[in-house]
């Protein structure tokens, strides 16, 4: 346990001292959410119909951006493979740094996003049931990704391949995503919508790190 | 107590070696030669059981190593070519961040900057070293957590005298207290009492 909660410091202070990551994510969040106004014109009533979607899509390409030095960076000058070394599983190391992926991803995409839905013109219906989609919805968005990133580790240029392997995992994730905040601002039942979100991020909890464990194993070889 | 028996190892379908047997006891060194790609590096890295051999086993004290992995890493450390140190970290931060990665309860980081003569850089980030300075922040970790078995696969790249000569003293303290060390090496390292392992390159493929 104490080793699994350095390996967690330690990310998030190469992520302080490095900064970067977490700014250009939330630039991106913020970019991409800004042109949609531009796109499709500054009806309001049309911009309230999208908003829901068009922050979670945003959302979950922002989450994407970091993904590719989620394990690269530490693959790179040794420092995976001391980990590995430090007794602890590989899982839980993986485990580790998704927590942290998402601490500077998920975590501030998710206070980020009612400001935007403001811009969007969002119902007040909505704004609760965005926060809970989000709380729910964004760690199974670092937990999946972890297999792309662990995946495409010795791959030249990874990342657009990661966006290929990972973008279509995460469609469920945005349905219900989505569908829990369009339910809410027609005054249905969210309930069901955010039982099967968590049932996907609870399943996720203990397959992801596993399978990218695998992945991250095969490439130290 | 740090055995191999018949290790054999395959990189890319192609045979590097096959019925090694190494015995490393307590206090002992043991040190690798051979030319060029005839697996030194590869028979370290099975040791760190970071590459799967292909065939034989490692025991530690008779124990077989695939029982307990985790425990047997937690007993190594690994010095390999990469030196996993961050440029946005303080040469002091880098060691006492490994430190506390291994679970040490007696940290010994300003003894270990001390080793290794390091400590006037203290708190300069590694971004800002040479690569010799950089390499004795790597090395730095050996000291700065107690593990029994050193494995040290060319160790010596870009030191100077003086950081050779440290890392000679570390090994000479590491040994007098019943550590282990297994080392490819092409430079004396103040092991004349070694045993020494001739790996011979083999021709033939799969």
């Amino acid at each position: 346990m104490n080793i699994f909660l350095a390996i967690i410091t330690r990310d998030l202070l190469l992520a302080v001292r490095q900064g970067g990551a977490t700014f250009l994510a939330l630039v991106f969040f913020l970019l991409t959410v800004t042109l949609f106004p531009l796109g499709i014109g500054p009806e309001p009533a049309i911009l309230a119909r999208v908003a829901p979607g068009v922050l979670w899509v945003a959302a979950l390409l922002a989450a994407m951006l970091s993904l590719d030095r989620l394990f690269q960076a530490d693959f790179e000058d040794g420092s995976l493979e001391q980990l590995t070394l430090s007794g602890l599983p590989i899982s839980l190391i993986v485990l580790a740094k998704i927590i942290t992926h998402w601490l500077t991803t998920g975590l501030p995409l998710l206070l980020a996003a009612p400001v935007l839905a403001i811009l969007l013109n969002m119902d007040n219906e909505g704004f609760a049931a965005l926060l809970l989609t989000m709380l729910i919805g964004t760690p199974a968005l670092s937990l999946i990704g972890a297999i792309g990133a662990a995946l495409t580790l010795t791959v030249r240029r990874g990342g657009v391949l990661l966006s290929l392997l990972v973008l279509p995992l995460y469609i469920p994730v945005l349905i219900f995503g989505v569908s829990g905040i369009d339910a809410a601002v027609h005054g249905l039942n969210a309930k069901p919508h955010l039982l099967l979100l968590a049932a996907l991020t609870v399943a996720a909890i203990p397959l992801c790190p596993w399978a990218a464990a695998a992945a991250v194993k095969l490439s130290l070889e | 107590m740090f055995q191999g028996r018949d290790i054999a190892c395959e990189r890319g379908e192609r045979r590097i070696f096959t019925g090694l047997n190494f015995t490393v006891a307590p206090g002992q060194a043991l040190v690798l030669q051979g030319p060029n790609g005839c697996g030194k590096t590869s028979l370290i890295r099975i040791a760190a059981t970071l590459l799967k051999a292909a065939d034989g086993a490692l025991t530690w004290n008779g124990i077989d190593v695939a029982e307990n992995p985790e425990g047997h890493r937690a007993n190594l450390h690994y010095i390999g070519h990469q030196d996993a140190v961050k440029g946005a970290l303080s040469v002091r931060e880098n060691i006492a961040m490994w430190a506390r990665i291994r679970a040490t309860t007696d940290d010994q980081t300003e003894a270990a900057m001390a080793a290794f003569d390091i400590a006037h850089l203290a708190d300069t980030p590694t971004q800002y070293l040479s690569a010799g300075q950089h390499r004795r922040t790597a090395l730095a970790r050996l000291v700065a957590s107690p593990a029994k078995l050193w494995l040290l696969d060319e160790p010596t790249v870009s030191l100077d005298q003086a950081g050779t000569a440290c890392l000679q003293q570390a090994i000479a303290a590491h040994r007098a207290k019943n550590g282990m060390v297994m080392a490819a090496t092409h430079i004396e390292l103040g092991l004349d009492d070694a045993q020494i392992l001739q790996l011979q390159p083999q021709l033939m493929t799969l």
